[in-house]
C-alpha cells in the first residue's frame, strides 16, 4: 500500500513527470481490450492497485476462471502483475 | 485544477521546452518524430507519441482507415464495411499533425521523407508502419489485374467487398475455392476464419455450395479448434487441403478462375487468393527491409537493425514469435512511442513484455483466442515458456459464445484507443 501511495501521491504533484515515467513491462498492452466502461470486456479505470493485484494474482494460479487471462499472467512474475497494477491505478486520471 | 488540466498546460510547456531548455537534450530545436502509416500500429503510435509531449507528424495518404480485423463478417454478409472504416478526426482534434500524403522515399541519412508532391520533412526518429504490401510477383498468374477478378481481399476495403458481391452473386451449387499462402503473412489464423465465415455463409444461404481451402502449408494458428468446429459445423461445406494433400497453388488463370495445384486444378466460381506479402513499400524503398520482403529490428527498441533513427512496428516487421495482428501492432505502437520518447530524452529502456491477443469466430457466435507473452531473445520477440496458448479444445458452447462476445467487445476497444 505505501508503493500506491507513493505512486498516487507523485501523480499528484508532478502530473506529466509521473506520465512520463516508464510503463513497467506489460502494462502497456492491457488497454488494447480494457477501455472504457460499459464492455463485456471490465474496465480498469478507478480500480485501486490493490483489486487488480489480487485478481491478477487470482487469474495466475487458476483460483479465478478465465477465459484468456489466466493463459496471459502465467507470463509475468507476482512482482510484475504488482507492478502493472500500481501503475494502472495510476493512469486513471490520465487520458 | 484536474490532473488532466495539469497536464495539458505542463505539456503546453513542454512543446516548448526548446525556450526552458528541459527536458530534451536535443542540441537543435524540439524533436520530431514523423509516423509513416495510419493504422493500428502508426495511429497508436502518433498518439502516444503525443501525449508524452513529442512533436509528432503522421503521414497517411487515405482520409480513411479501413481495419482488415472484423472484415471476414463483411465478407460473411453481416457487417457492412462502413463498420470496419474509422477516419483521423479525433487525432486531428488532439493536436497531432497529419500529412494526407504518401510518402514516396526515405534518406535515412538525411533522415528525410520525400512526400508525394515533393516536398520533405526531416525527422530526428522515424517510425515505419506500413503494414504489407501483396508480392504480385510471387505466385504465377496472380497480379493487380487478376486480384480484380480473384480478390485477396487481405487489405480491407474495396477488394473485401467485391469478394462479398461476388459470393453474394454466386448461383446455389457454386465451387469456392480459397487459397492460403505459406508463411509469414498478416494475421496467422485470418484465413481460417475467412474459411469458416464462408462456410457459413454457404451453410446458411446457398447450401448446395462447397468451400475448398488450398494451404501451402500443413500447420497453422489455432488449428485443432478450427479442425474441431469444421468437423462439427460445417462437414458438408468446408474441405481443407493441407501442402501434404498438394494443397500449394503452384499458378492462377484470373480468366476462367482456375487455381492450378502440383496435384490438381480447381475452376471457381469465386476464388479468393491471398499471394505471399511483403513489408508495405515504403519500407523496402527506405532500406529498411532485407532480401525477406520484411524488416528485421531491434526487440529492445523497435530500431531498424539495418537503419539507425528507423524504427519498424506493425506487420512490416520481424518480430520472431509475435504474430502479425492488429492487437500486436497496438501493443508494439506504445511501446514503441515510450520507448522513442526515452531514447530522446537520454534514456535506456529498459527490457520489456509484450502480450497478443487474438480472436476468431468460426461462426458469428462462435469464438476461439490465443494469445501469447514475449520477451526479447535471440535479436527477436520469444515466447515465455508456461504462458499463452489457445482456447481449450472440447469446450462448452457458452466458453464459445463467450469468447465470440469478448472478440466483438475487443473491437470496439481497440479501435476506440487508435482512433476514437
Amino acid at each position: 500500500m505505501r508503493i500506491v501511495l507513493l505512486v498516487t501521491t507523485l501523480a499528484l504533484i508532478s502530473g506529466p513527470v509521473a506520465a512520463q515515467s516508464p510503463a513497467p513491462p506489460g502494462a502497456l498492452t492491457c488497454s488494447g481490450c480494457h477501455g472504457a466502461a460499459g464492455s463485456e470486456l471490465p474496465s480498469l479505470r478507478g480500480k485501486d492497485a490493490a483489486t487488480i493485484t489480487q485478481a491478477l494474482l487470482a487469474f495466475r494460479s487458476g483460483a479465478r476462471e478465465a477465459t484468456l487471462m489466466n493463459r496471459i499472467t502465467k507470463g509475468f512474475s507476482e512482482d510484475e502483475l504488482a507492478a502493472i497494477a500500481v501503475w494502472i491505478e495510476a493512469q486513471k486520471d490520465v487520458k | 485544477m484536474s490532473l488532466t488540466d495539469r497536464r495539458q498546460i505542463l505539456g503546453g510547456l513542454a512543446a516548448t521546452a526548446t525556450v526552458l531548455g528541459a527536458p530534451y537534450v536535443s542540441a537543435q530545436a524540439q524533436p520530431h518524430v514523423i509516423v509513416i502509416g495510419g493504422g493500428f500500429g502508426g495511429a497508436t503510435c502518433a498518439r502516444f507519441l503525443h501525449r508524452a509531449g513529442i512533436k509528432v507528424t503522421l503521414i497517411e495518404e487515405n482520409a480513411t482507415y479501413t481495419s482488415c480485423p472484423f472484415s471476414n463478417l463483411v465478407i460473411h454478409g453481416s457487417r457492412e464495411i462502413s463498420a470496419q472504416q474509422f477516419s483521423y478526426d479525433a487525432l486531428k482534434s488532439e493536436g497531432i499533425t497529419i500529412v494526407a500524403q504518401r510518402a514516396q522515399s526515405v534518406d535515412g541519412d538525411a533522415r528525410r521523407v520525400t512526400l508525394n508532391d515533393g516536398t520533405t520533412l526531416t525527422y530526428d526518429r522515424l517510425i515505419l508502419s506500413p503494414g504489407i504490401d501483396m508480392r504480385f510477383d510471387a505466385l504465377p498468374g496472380y497480379d493487380a489485374a487478376s486480384a480484380e477478378l480473384m480478390p485477396h481481399a487481405w487489405k480491407a476495403g474495396a477488394q473485401t467487398v467485391l469478394l462479398r458481391r461476388q459470393l453474394e452473386a454466386m448461383e446455389d451449387g457454386g465451387l469456392v475455392v480459397m487459397s492460403v499462402p505459406a508463411n509469414p503473412y498478416r494475421c496467422p489464423p485470418g484465413p481460417y476464419e475467412r474459411a469458416s465465415l464462408i462456410a457459413h455463409y454457404l451453410k446458411t444461404k446457398k447450401p448446395k455450395s462447397k468451400l475448398i481451402v488450398l494451404d501451402a502449408k500443413d500447420q497453422f494458428s489455432k488449428q485443432k479448434l478450427f479442425q474441431e468446429a469444421w468437423a462439427n459445423l460445417y462437414p458438408d461445406h468446408l474441405e481443407y487441403v493441407p501442402l501434404a494433400a498438394g494443397g500449394k497453388t503452384t499458378e492462377v488463370i484470373a480468366s476462367d478462375k482456375t487455381v492450378v495445384t502440383e496435384f490438381s486444378r480447381y475452376t471457381a466460381a469465386v476464388a479468393n487468393i491471398i499471394p505471399p506479402q511483403q513489408a508495405g513499400k515504403i519500407a523496402q524503398l527506405a532500406g529498411a527491409a532485407d532480401r525477406t520482403g520484411w524488416c528485421p529490428i531491434d526487440p529492445m527498441t523497435f530500431e531498424s537493425k539495418l537503419r539507425p533513427n528507423m524504427h519498424v512496428i506493425g506487420d512490416a516487421a520481424i518480430m520472431g514469435a509475435m504474430p502479425k495482428s492488429a492487437f500486436a501492432a497496438n501493443a508494439q505502437a506504445k511501446l514503441c512511442a515510450q520507448t522513442v520518447a526515452q531514447l530522446l530524452r537520454g534514456e535506456t529502456p529498459a527490457e520489456p513484455k509484450l502480450v497478443n491477443t487474438c480472436y476468431s469466430l468460426v461462426a458469428p457466435d462462435y469464438g476461439i483466442s490465443v494469445a501469447g507473452v514475449y520477451r526479447p531473445g535471440n535479436g527477436v520477440f520469444v515466447d515465455i515458456e508456461g504462458a499463452g496458448g489457445t482456447s481449450p479444445l472440447t469446450a462448452p458452447q457458452d466458453v464459445r459464445t463467450r469468447e465470440a462476445a469478448y472478440s466483438n467487445a475487443w473491437f470496439g476497444i481497440i479501435t476506440a484507443e487508435v482512433f476514437g
